[in-house]
């Protein structure tokens, strides 16, 4: 009891100080300083609609390529810390017959739902992040309703090294035609889709950067989903 | 106050609520659905403060996957937090 009552109080002074320091932010005022720049200049320099996306890929890609360096080296780490010579999945039940069949029909919904999120991460909320966790749910799907499913290793493997290269290829090729790593060469030398801001194809490299980034986010919590079902069987 | 900053204390509210839960269960499958709680309602607040896609991401991360993790988690450790609490001995509890 008081150890609870000390780590209460101690919170409640750490609150106190936060509180104290957020006292003096001007929230809701008008007070932007490079937001205002990314609101008015999005459209012309990256030819994205949502200015989510165009921060996040274009302004400010390299932070990206480090999230998904992140996700990377927490797939390999969830791989390394359970790995066994034999893994096979140990469940009994299978699923019930209302949870196999809702599994059959709903799998290719959510997994053209998540397509869909992140092909138009230029036009609508969301982007690669988000549609690569919902083909991930997808395969969580089918790894809960049936005893048997496994994902295909070589092919995920293969596609989730596939796609980090080609993000790093697409940033590099930006960086030996116009200068900078990640540059949008798609947008600003070729201006692909100039003339039509607002619809599929356009928003420069945003939509190829998002389907690589969309495809190595579902692969690798598949993955992950993978190494935490799968237990240690003896020979 | 109109009735947008109503339902945001109501979320709020509901947050913190399922957040002490969370830590308070002993029960490891019922702490993993109150931490799913904050992350749905965690991810309404985002949606009420217009910011979508951080919402969409909220939800399917916070709310469905690591939700999943944390129940693969635990049913290959154990359910139940050990009741050290209840053992005599203050060497025990520290």
């Amino acid at each position: 009891m008081l150890k609870r009552a000390l780590a209460i109080i101690t919170l409640l002074i750490i609150g106190y100080w936060l509180a104290q320091g957020l006292a003096g932010v001007p929230f809701g005022e008008d007070r932007m300083l490079v937001g205002q720049y990314y609101l008015d200049h999005v459209k012309e320099q990256t030819g994205a609609v949502n200015a989510v996306t165009a921060v996040v890929v274009n302004y400010r890609g390299f932070d990206t390529l480090g999230e998904v360096t992140v996700l990377f080296i927490a797939s390999t780490g969830v791989g390394a810390l359970l790995w066994r010579r034999k893994k096979e999945r140990t469940a009994k039940t299978e699923g019930s017959i209302v949870l196999t069949t809702g599994t059959r029909l709903l799998v290719p919904f959510v997994m053209l739902f998540g397509a869909y999120i992140f092909i138009h991460g230029h036009l609508t909320p969301g982007g690669g992040f988000p549609g690569g966790a919902t083909i991930a749910t997808a395969f969580l799907l089918l790894y809960m309703a049936f005893i048997v499913y496994e994902i295909p290793h070589k092919a995920f493997e293969k596609v989730e090294g596939a796609v980090g290269m080609t993000y790093v290829i697409v940033g590099l090729i930006g960086l030996a035609i116009g200068g900078y790593f990640l540059y949008d060469w798609i947008w600003q030398d070729w201006q692909w889709g100039a003339e039509n801001i607002g619809r599929l194809f356009s928003g420069g490299f945003i939509p190829v950067i998002y389907t690589i980034i969309g495809l190595k986010v579902g692969t690798e919590l598949s993955g992950i989903i993978d190494n935490m079902v799968k237990e240690e069987v003896s020979e | 106050m109109n009735c947008i900053t109503c339902i945001e204390y109501i979320i709020v509210g509901i947050m913190i609520i399922s957040a002490i839960l969370a830590v308070e269960w002993r029960d490891l499958l019922a702490a993993a659905v109150g931490m799913a709680a904050v992350s749905l309602f965690a991810s309404l607040l985002f949606f009420m403060l217009q910011a979508p896609d951080v919402a969409m991401t909220e939800a399917a991360i916070g709310a469905a996957l690591s939700a999943a993790i944390f129940i693969f988690a635990i049913k290959r450790t154990q359910r139940f937090e050990t009741e050290e609490e209840e053992k005599p001995g203050w060497w025990v509890r520290w």
